[in-house]
């Protein structure tokens, strides 16, 4: 309850930053700047300090200072019993972690990228998802995957793809998508206090990327709620729902939309499952027209699912069919040219918004 | 392929000097033919077996018995109390079995069902030496791994029934058998997926004594699985990580030398499986799964060893299932003589007779066992039978041990909060 609060608080401090540089030196509370990884690693660091359930584990997570230096510090804070250096054993460190979450350790299991994860996913789906439910509420399994997902620069298709549809299938799993810092800190601590499996999906690129945070988000109580979307810039002409960089993207194309007329909205999808299907729909009766951006696989994707949700509950609502930015349908090629037309781009977006709204023919 | 008859040729055994704990489980076997109970492992201070001192042969429970030289009162393996919990254990067991094939048949079961028959004296021969806290993981063939961990008959009979009073309401099922209280972690369908999960309770303990200074918590897990598993990559896994961080696990191959249909020797390049464990750093032991006194003296030292916090062991039990691989499976590819050499080694008639022969009870109090046992049974099935199916609002519930992740509804309440939710009637 208090996260929507701080949520709520929090949205009214950004909104005030966003519009001009001046304003920002009125209001104290947002000077600070944090970048995800900071953001991740401190949020790490501050729920295994506060719980000595929480462990680590994962490949390079302890004397590397991890992959991608997400748990730099930890094992030198917490000794090698709570951070787990691991073989290359997908299978088996997910299968141990989830085990020991059978007993009520809670562990964060780090993988390298999401796509190493389809080694363990069947510990994911059918020995943590389903657990709950096959043994009637006895054993609850309160783990969270975690790593980065989606396309990075240039690492080929076996490295790049998004995963958020898939896990999102499942009943039984939460699957969140943060995208920035505050994101990243609350979603993180939430999942890490969650008593059910969370798979917490990363972006690499965004983890050198800085924002703005206030003091809210700094406390070590800080938590967002699971399952709730949040709006990021508020709109009334065509809404755009997306999740991890696609929103910094969204947000970007929202910006060349405004010289154009186009007021948007953009909703930071933050939770894929459970979705929150009730902003998207507020937000789409209040505008009437959606664009739907995800980096992944067009077929079967989260832009699928929003657009059935959408049509299911506010059909009458809607003034133009939905329209759905995915990235290619094609493995993830390597060539830099190639790799850029097959992840959509701000001005894909933004032609999308503006075919929505009829204002221009693709 | 032919199999050596019980009492196959034995190699003389080179360890019975080695009294330390450790060592006796790292015998080397010598190549001798896999097949029948070829030697094995340290031969303990039982003069029940005293045979092996000269010969070195270990010898299946009937043969013993049989050749046993008259002296004085023999040191017993078991007392009393002991063999008769473990031969009520091992009928529980089969009466179970019989009556789920029956059950099955009569189509009050349905799905896949895995029956244990034939195996029992390892599931006995283990988890009777194991304190509630212990936990077990076992696969699909679960039934009696639940009852032997002490999940009571009726429970796991309505689970398999379908019925909402089952060990877990109902929504788990013959092969997903799951009791916190009784520490038993499941019940995979996945071979091999209940390995990791295993060696990650196992985990817990060391984790629980280590770091959370919970001191004298010295909890072992039992990882159950069989032939087929060993081939995947999962049990090598966890055979490294156990070894690596010496955790408190055995892991115990029930080899019945058949995975449905595809013989053990067709798919293994070593069919030894025993000779994993050394690879990895741990003891691996082969012990004859058809005698539970061999078992229960292996797994003795085996759970002691991982109290003591030592480390994990792999014991290969030979044995073998007298049913199909499941109620469905028709079973042709198996050679007849094979099963009724088998048979002829059934651990509870081996029992039995052990048990009457060094006079630890009476014919008629192991009768008496017997119809206890069925009429255990037959209760187990009339509760079952007069239970209810579970209600249509049960269909949601369980998912999350948090409700609110079935997400945010129309109304912008949690899902869960409305009061239409587990009636089946909110829209998910």
């Amino acid at each position: 309850m208090l996260g929507i609060v701080r949520q709520k608080m929090l949205e009214q401090s950004l909104k005030k930053i966003r519009p001009a540089v001046a304003v920002l030196r009125s209001y104290s509370s947002a000077a600070k700047q944090m970048n995800v990884r900071e953001a991740l690693n401190s949020a790490l660091n501050e729920e295994m300090s506060a719980d000595s359930k929480v462990f680590l584990i994962g490949e390079e997570v302890g004397e590397y200072q991890g992959a991608y230096k997400i748990t730099k510090g930890l094992l030198d804070k917490y000794g090698t019993e709570r951070v787990l250096d691991t073989p290359i054993t997908e299978a088996g460190f997910a299968g141990i972690a989830v085990g020991a979450a059978y007993y009520g350790l809670k562990p964060v299991v780090e993988f390298m990228t999401f796509n190493f994860s389809m080694q363990a996913i069947d510990h994911i789906i059918n020995s943590a998802a389903k657990s709950n439910y096959m043994s009637a509420g006895q054993i609850s399994v309160p783990i969270v995957f975690r790593g980065p997902n989606g396309a990075a620069a240039g690492v080929g298709a076996q490295h790049s793809q998004c995963y958020a549809a898939w896990y999102a299938t499942c009943p039984g799993l939460k699957v969140l998508t943060p995208y920035n810092s505050e994101d990243a800190r609350g979603l993180l601590k939430a999942a890490i206090r969650d008593p059910d499996p969370v798979v917490f999906l990363e972006n690499e690129l965004l983890y050198g990327e800085s924002f703005p945070i206030s003091n809210e988000v700094l406390d070590s109580s800080f938590c967002l709620p699971i399952g709730k979307a949040k709006i990021e810039r508020k709109g009334k002409h065509v809404t755009i729902a997306a999740y991890s960089k696609m929103v910094g993207y969204s947000l970007k194309a929202a910006e060349i939309l405004e010289k154009d007329g186009i007021d948007a909205e953009v909703i930071n999808l933050r939770s894929i499952r459970p979705l929150d299907r009730s902003t998207i729909n507020d937000s789409v009766r209040k505008t009437n027209r959606l664009v739907t951006v995800e980096e992944a696989f067009p077929q079967h994707g989260v832009g699928a699912e929003i657009c059935a949700c959408v049509v299911e509950e506010s059909f009458a609502y809607l003034d133009a069919p939905v329209e759905r930015i995915a990235g290619a349908d094609v493995p993830m090629p390597y060539a830099a040219n190639l790799e850029r037309m097959a992840v959509p781009q701000v001005e894909d977006i933004v032609r999308a918004a503006k075919r929505a709204c009829y204002r221009s023919v693709p | 392929m032919a199999f050596s008859a019980a009492t196959a040729n034995f190699n003389p055994l080179n360890t019975p000097s080695l009294r330390s704990h450790d060592n006796h489980l790292v015998t080397s076997v010598s190549p001798s033919p896999f097949f029948g109970s070829t030697a094995k492992l340290r031969l303990s201070s039982s003069p029940k077996f005293n045979v092996h001192r000269r010969s070195g042969s270990v010898v299946a429970v009937s043969e013993a018995v049989k050749e046993k030289k008259p002296k004085s009162t023999p040191n017993l393996l078991i007392t009393k109390e002991e063999g008769l919990e473990l031969y009520e254990d091992m009928v529980l067991g089969r009466a179970f079995e019989d009556m789920c094939a029956q059950m099955y048949y009569r189509g009050k079961m349905f799905g896949f069902v895995h029956l244990y028959n034939g195996q029992e004296a390892v599931s006995t021969g283990f988890i009777k030496l194991l304190k509630q806290q212990d936990s077990v993981v076992s696969t699909y063939r679960d039934h009696v791994h639940a009852l032997s961990k002490g999940v009571p008959a009726r429970a796991v009979m309505s689970e398999l029934f379908g019925k909402t009073t089952g060990c877990c309401r109902g929504q788990g099922g013959s092969m997903h058998m799951f009791s916190r209280e009784h520490n038993l972690l499941g019940g995979f369908a996945f071979i091999g997926e209940g390995i990791p999960v295993a060696t990650g309770a196992a985990f817990t303990s060391k984790y629980k004594r280590e770091v959370l200074k919970e001191v004298d918590c010295d909890h072992v897990t039992l990882a159950f699985f069989g032939d087929g598993t060993c081939n995947n990559g999962q049990f090598y896994e966890c055979l490294n990580m156990a070894a690596l961080w010496k955790l408190p696990i055995v892991f115990v191959v029930e080899n019945n030398l058949w995975a449905i249909g595809m013989s053990h020797l067709r798919s293994t390049s070593d069919p030894q499986i025993y000779k994993k464990g050394p690879a990895f750093g741990m003891p691996g032991v082969h012990v004859d799964g058809m005698d539970v006194l061999k078992v229960r003296e292996v797994a003795k030292e085996a759970i002691s060893r991982a109290r003591r916090g030592e480390g994990p062991t792999l014991v290969e039990c030979e044995t073998y299932r007298f049913r199909g691989h499941s109620l469905a499976d028709p079973d042709e590819l198996r050679d007849p003589a094979e099963k009724s050499r088998y048979t002829a080694r059934d651990p509870i008639t081996a029992l039995k007779k052990y048990i009457i022969e060094s006079n630890l009870a009476s014919e008629a109090e192991l009768k008496a066992i017997d119809k206890k046992i069925d009429e255990v049974v037959e209760d187990a099935v009339e509760f079952a039978d007069e239970s209810p199916v579970p209600p249509r609002s049960q269909l949601l519930e369980n998912v999350f041990a948090d409700p609110k992740g079935f997400g945010i509804g129309p109304d912008g309440r949690y899902r869960c909060e409305d009061p239409k939710f587990t009636q089946g009637t909110a829209h998910v």
